[in-house]
């Protein structure tokens, strides 16, 4: 097979991603990207030209054997295809739709060289759809060890990690804070990119696996690390992730309207405010909404606001376009929405009515000045470049980072400076004893996939710790 | 699911429930709170912790029906369950001896006073409790609150019960016929600027327990955001508590609008179609 598709004609694009109509979708949360037909994943699939050495590979976090898992899929046979997904990857579904894959896979694919390369993403998608349709087989678990470990935080690094656990016989259970599993999958990235039932389908597929979720738990409030150690759990993985939202620090700040992101997706996703008044949970947009920031978090808030109602939706960053840390993907669909860029350009003071509502923003104007230590060029401010940008709601999305609940109630858990917790690379061992950790809550606000990384590579190391294995 | 084991009507619109959640009971420490929902559709709101029973693993909470949550939770009756229930958030109250204390609850605001006034009690301080409400009918917990104090004293602003007044009146008097050597105020948002206002001209530290609106309550929104001190605070972790003179109690009042046509549109659903769902006892059911 792969002989004969080394000798066909190279394809040189992907195969298009079937969407909902940019003007319709604006105006629905339902998921923007349709995804494959059965002929369509099919012709993708026999695109790749079966690599020996698999450049692939090498940019995706969690390892996945890409060539084998696409082979399966052009020979039809998709239950195999999700078999060698799921070796490596807990989270199929959730990685095809979100992983920034021409970073990742798909920056390394040989195709890519001269064509487009293989859309590997969509393929995986795909097979992990269909497989969830179809109801999945539970992997295989070992015997029960009668080790308990301890899962603090249910979003990617958790939920991974604790699949892990499951599978090598170790007694799982999760702590999650909020009153729904799944992190920041279900309370940030908004349903129109990431539909709720997907996360909640992959969770019940690891609840069949034994472990168990305790939502309504916040750890070093209901109980502490140490006293999860004292009461039966053998190590302890935190997953905590970076939740923690940072505002700009600027007057007017506190306006009424003014919402930091997590706040502005949190009612939306988790609390499902867009179905208002079915559900209880409220939200306010106005006419003209202003999100602060160029990544992920804020596409996602400026494309809520637009459904949501607002008129205008406006994503105003201080770099310039080429900067936008946001994938590719999400601006583009962002822009076919109607969201509005204003670049080079930063609020230094929020302005609000008698009644303390925001009825504005005081912006500079910035050009781009020498690089950098990340080697960006840092944006300056250009003098007497003063004007002001009318909203009336607004939404900071300039990042978050680590909760410190966890690191105030264990004194001997080592952070950074920025408070992240600290933890060996290798093995996400941190500086206490049986307790490990990963995710955003080491790395800082980071991705879906390499949070799944670290998950994996803590199971590993907790399982030998576990069993006494050097 | 966390079941109701009990009921109580304290009053008109104020009522008692009191919640098996031996988790939150073994943990909880006056001062802090809990938030809970009622089923799926429903918004989390934060509720204090008025008592809570270690060996029981009950959390006893007393809300006044305001608008939609609070109103659909009085319907619920012992043996029915939340939905959620999580807790105790926010930093305990600070508890030492501090000398003469005035404890002043208003309106439900005496729920949450009382085991602070206990835990103070209990430290050795000299307790004068005072309670104020509207009306005579929206008094209650006076025997307990009785119970932790030195003395006691009431206010109605109709003089149905108690003195006819504000409790910034009696408390007044208090400081200046004996002094006191911090006030504690918990109650509607006006009270407690009244009573900041008062005490700071007596230079009388105060510590008011306030009602933002919120989310996760556990510092990752941001909804809860106030102005202490010239500085953002977030309620729900480094409070509920803060010292009173120091509280933008104008933003506060604001802020807690935000909601105020949403709030009325839910209510008006809630009045025309009752609640979203039969909750009776579900306990036991599904999970
Ligand atoms: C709006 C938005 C869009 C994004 N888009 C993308 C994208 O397109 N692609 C991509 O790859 N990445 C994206 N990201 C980033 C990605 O979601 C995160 O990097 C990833 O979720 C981190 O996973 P985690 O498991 O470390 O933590 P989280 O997903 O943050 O999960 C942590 C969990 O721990 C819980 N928790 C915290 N403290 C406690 C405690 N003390 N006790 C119990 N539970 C606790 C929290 O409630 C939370 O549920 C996005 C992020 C956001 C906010
Ligand atoms: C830390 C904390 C502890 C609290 N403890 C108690 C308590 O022990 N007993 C009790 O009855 N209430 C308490 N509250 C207030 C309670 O959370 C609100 O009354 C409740 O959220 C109202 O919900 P609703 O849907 O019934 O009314 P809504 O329709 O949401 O609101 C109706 C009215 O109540 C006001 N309101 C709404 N939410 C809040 C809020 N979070 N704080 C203050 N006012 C609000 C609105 O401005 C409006 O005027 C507490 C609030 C906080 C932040
Ligand atoms: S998990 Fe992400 S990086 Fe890995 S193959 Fe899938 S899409 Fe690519
Ligand atoms: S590099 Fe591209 S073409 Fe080669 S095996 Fe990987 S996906 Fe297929
Ligand atoms: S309620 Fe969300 S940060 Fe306080």
């Amino acid at each position: 097979m792969a002989a004969e598709n080394a000798k066909k004609a190279i394809i040189p694009q992907k195969n298009p991603m079937p969407a909902q109509d940019p003007v319709i979708r604006a105006g629905n949360f339902n998921e923007v990207a349709l995804g494959y037909s059965e002929e369509a994943v099919i012709a993708e699939a026999e695109r790749c030209i079966q690599c020996k050495n698999a450049p692939c590979r090498q940019g995706c976090p969690v390892d996945i054997d890409i060539p084998a898992f696409i082979k399966k899929v052009a020979e039809r046979d998709f239950a195999g295809s999700a078999q060698k997904l799921k070796e490596t990857n807990a989270l199929p579904a959730v990685c095809g739709r979100v992983c920034p894959q021409e970073n990742q896979c798909e920056k390394y694919c040989t195709l890519g060289k001269k064509y487009e390369p293989v859309a590997i993403g969509r393929i995986e998608r795909y097979v992990a759809d269909r497989e969830l349709a179809a109801g999945v087989k539970l992997p295989a678990t070992a015997s029960s060890t009668g080790k308990k470990v301890a899962i603090v935080g249910s979003g990617p690094a958790g939920l991974t990690c604790a699949a892990d656990l499951a599978k090598l016989g170790h007694k799982v259970t999760i702590f999650e804070a909020l009153h729904i599993a799944g992190g920041v999958l279900m309370y940030g990235i908004p349903e129109f990119r990431l539909p709720k039932s997907v996360v909640q389908a992959e969770i019940d597929n690891l609840k069949k696996l034994g472990v168990d979720i305790q939502v309504n738990a916040i750890v070093g409030k209901f109980s502490t690390i140490d006293e999860l150690m004292e009461n039966g759990y053998d190590a302890v993985f935190l997953g905590t992730g970076a939740g923690l939202p940072n505002f700009m620090r600027i007057p007017g700040e506190n306006a009424c309207g003014v919402y930091s992101a997590n706040e502005f997706l949190t009612r939306s996703n988790l609390m499902q405010a867009y179905r208002f008044p079915e559900t209880d949970t409220p939200i306010f947009v106005g006419k003209r909404v202003a999100v602060l920031g160029g990544g992920n978090v804020a596409m996602d808030a400026a494309r809520t606001a637009l459904r949501l109602g607002a008129q205008e939706s406006w994503i105003v960053y201080r770099r310039s376009r080429v900067e936008l840390p946001a994938r590719f993907e999400e601006v583009e669909h962002a822009e076919e929405e109607g969201v509005k860029f204003q670049f080079l350009t930063n609020p230094t003071r929020i302005l609000y009515n008698d009644d303390y509502w925001v009825t504005g923003m005081e912006c500079l104007r910035y050009e781009l000045g020498e690089p950098d230590a990340s080697g960006r060029r840092s944006p300056v401010p250009v003098k007497g470049s003063e004007f002001i940008l009318e909203v009336d709601t607004m939404v900071v999305a300039i990042g978050t980072g680590p909760n410190p609940l966890i690191p105030k109630t264990t004194p001997d858990l080592a952070v950074n400076r920025r408070g992240n917790i600290t933890a060996d690379p290798e093995t996400c061992a941190t500086s206490k004893p049986g307790v490990y950790a990963g995710g955003d809550v080491v790395t800082g606000a980071a991705t879906v996939i390499l949070a799944m990384g670290a998950g994996r590579t803590a199971a590993r190391s907790i399982h030998k710790y576990l069993l006494g294995i050097d | 699911m966390y079941e109701i084991i009990e009921k109580e009507e304290l009053g008109a619109s104020i009522k008692l429930i009191k919640i098996q959640a031996p988790l939150v009971a073994a943990k909880a420490l006056a001062g802090q709170f809990v938030i809970l929902r009622v089923h799926e559709e429903g918004e989390r709101i934060p509720v204090t912790i008025a008592d809570f029973d270690r060996a029981e693993g009950t959390i006893t909470c007393v809300f006044q029906e305001v608008g939609r949550t609070t109103k659909e939770l009085g319907t619920f009756e012992a043996g029915d369950c939340l939905k959620d229930f999580v807790g105790p958030l926010g930093v305990p109250s600070h508890i030492q001896n501090y000398g003469r204390v005035a404890c002043v609850g208003g309106g439900v605001g005496v729920a949450p006073v009382y085991p602070i006034a206990r835990a103070l009690k209990e430290a050795g301080n000299e307790i004068i409790s005072i309670i104020g409400a509207r009306t005579k009918d929206l008094i209650f917990w006076e025997d307990r609150m009785r119970a932790v104090s030195d003395e006691l004293l009431a206010a109605t602003d109709d003089g149905s019960y108690g003195r006819k007044g504000f409790v910034t009146d009696l408390l007044k008097e208090i400081i200046e016929d004996k002094g006191i050597d911090l006030c504690l105020a918990i109650g509607p948002l006006p009270m407690m600027r009244a009573v900041s206002d008062l005490t700071r001209r007596y230079g009388v530290k105060t510590v008011v327990s306030i009602n933002t609106l919120m989310v996760d309550g556990t510092g990752m929104c941001g909804c809860c955001r106030v102005t202490v001190g010239g500085e953002t605070r977030f309620t729900c972790v480094d409070g509920p508590e803060f010292d009173g003179h120091e509280v933008d109690f104008i933003e506060l009042a604001r802020r807690s609008a935000v909601y105020k046509t949403q709030e009325k549109v839910s209510l008006d659903l809630y009045e025309e179609k009752g609640p979203r769902h039969d909750h009776q006892c579900r306990c036991g059911g599904e999970e």
